[in-house]
């Protein structure tokens, strides 16, 4: 199976309180017996340093807002995902690392402090991913929390949107350590499906990731790139993209160019916000929330 | 500019269209030749009619730094290297207008870097 889920079909497997998705629809599994209750918040395309009066004028306050919502949540997550484009590309190395600098100092006042950063290519292609090494670490990791299998994997360091065998080879080594109905959590920036080749959303190796990722049967994906919310199924791997933090996209393929959704001053800061993803204990299953920022 | 030659550009049959990728070989003198020139952040011409049945060889320039042509359409891409030409042959099968991108990121703008194949009757 490879599919889109629509909105509707996504909600009809909602269950009270909130959206839930069986991310191993064709494997269900107990999930370990290790696992625990937990949640966690993925942020993305945060694109700190962009300007653009038409697609957000409020792009030097977008990103503290959405600190201070995420900080408003009643109850605050165990840690937090940024799934790439941190900043806004740049030519000029010197401006690459002030966005990063400044990017830095603005999330430093979530009151969560363990956060996991992964690149985006406006992070990373312009100098494989130099920068971003400096200021937030290496690019691809893996760890595990609450019995679930944690994999950022980098598919922009490369600026031809390619994973390349050498991460390739560090995930077929990662995985061997791993149980085959064990949750495993990949976290990513662009598609590692082909969603839309022409407007770049696809990762060129993509595939081979999939296909190593295959034999484990509690896989789900969360990405970043499209600013947008999507969920497609590769068999039966799930893929779930988040909304942006500075603009938003056109669905795939909706018309002829990708170009930013224009802002509507009438609904300020529409189409952004952030995901709230809950992981129940001896279950498949993610509980995830979709929160505004405004 | 000095012409080089790569061999990592394979002979593509795809399954729409008969495509083929080269930095060597000779046009014949009937194929129709169009010129591509990709800057940051656009590629000159963005518009090119071809007719569906025509060989055509695209010929693919950068004036500046690399930059990525990919047509899915017609299962097309190639990199396009600074101070090379790059050969696409392709043979439309199909009426319909199509978009090819930018795939090398290239910087800011890259992300309306592209441009349409109209194919006609």
């Amino acid at each position: 199976m490879h599919g889109e889920i629509d909105r509707r079909d996504f909600l009809k497997l909602a269950g009270l309180g909130g959206v839930v998705f069986a991310s191993g629809l064709g494997h269900m599994q107990p999930a370990d017996a290790a696992q625990q209750d937990f949640f966690f918040v993925q942020l993305s395309d945060t694109h700190w340093g962009f300007k653009g009066p038409a697609a957000n004028p409020e792009a030097d306050h977008t990103l503290q807002k959405a600190v201070a919502a995420v900080n408003s949540l009643a109850k605050q997550p165990e840690f937090i995902v940024f799934t790439g484009d941190l900043t806004h590309t740049t030519d000029d190395d010197q401006e690459r690392r002030r966005r990063m600098a400044q990017f830095r100092e603005i999330v430093s006042e979530l009151k969560v402090k363990t956060l996991r950063f992964m690149p985006g290519e406006h992070d990373a292609s312009l100098d494989e991913g130099k920068a971003f090494q400096e200021f937030f670490g290496a690019t691809h990791y893996s760890f595990d929390h609450k019995g679930v299998h944690f994999i950022a994997i980098d598919n922009v360091s490369d600026p031809q949107g390619a994973i390349g065998k050498a991460q390739l080879d560090w995930l077929r080594a990662d995985l061997k350590q791993i149980n085959q109905t064990q949750p495993i959590v990949v976290l990513t920036h662009r598609p590692l499906f082909d969603l839309q080749p022409d407007w770049d959303w696809a990762t060129r190796d993509g595939k081979e990731a999939i296909d190593i990722l295959m034999p484990y049967q509690n896989v789900t994906v969360f990405y970043g790139h499209i600013h947008q919310e999507h969920h497609q199924m590769t068999g039966h791997i799930a893929h779930h993209a988040a909304k942006s933090l500075i603009f938003p996209l056109p669905a795939p393929g909706s018309q002829p160019k990708r170009a930013p959704i224009p802002w509507d001053a009438s609904q300020p800061f529409k189409g952004l916000g952030f995901r709230q993803i809950d992981a129940k204990a001896n279950s498949t299953s993610y509980s995830l929330t979709e929160k505004p920022i405004a | 500019m000095r012409i080089g030659f790569t061999t990592s550009l394979a002979l593509i049959a795809a399954v729409a269209a008969a495509v083929a990728y080269s930095t060597a070989a000779p046009r014949a003198a009937t194929e129709r030749v169009v010129q591509l020139t990709a800057s940051r952040f656009t590629y000159a011409p963005d518009k090119v009619t071809l007719k569906v049945g025509e060989p055509v060889v695209l010929e693919l320039r950068t004036s500046d730094r690399k930059h990525g042509f990919k047509l899915p359409a017609f299962d097309v891409r190639a990199d396009v290297e600074p101070d090379q030409v790059v050969q696409v042959r392709i043979v439309p099968d199909k009426v319909g207008t199509f978009s090819f991108a930018c795939d090398q990121f290239c910087g800011s703008g890259h992300e309306e870097m592209d441009g349409t194949i109209v194919v006609t009757e």
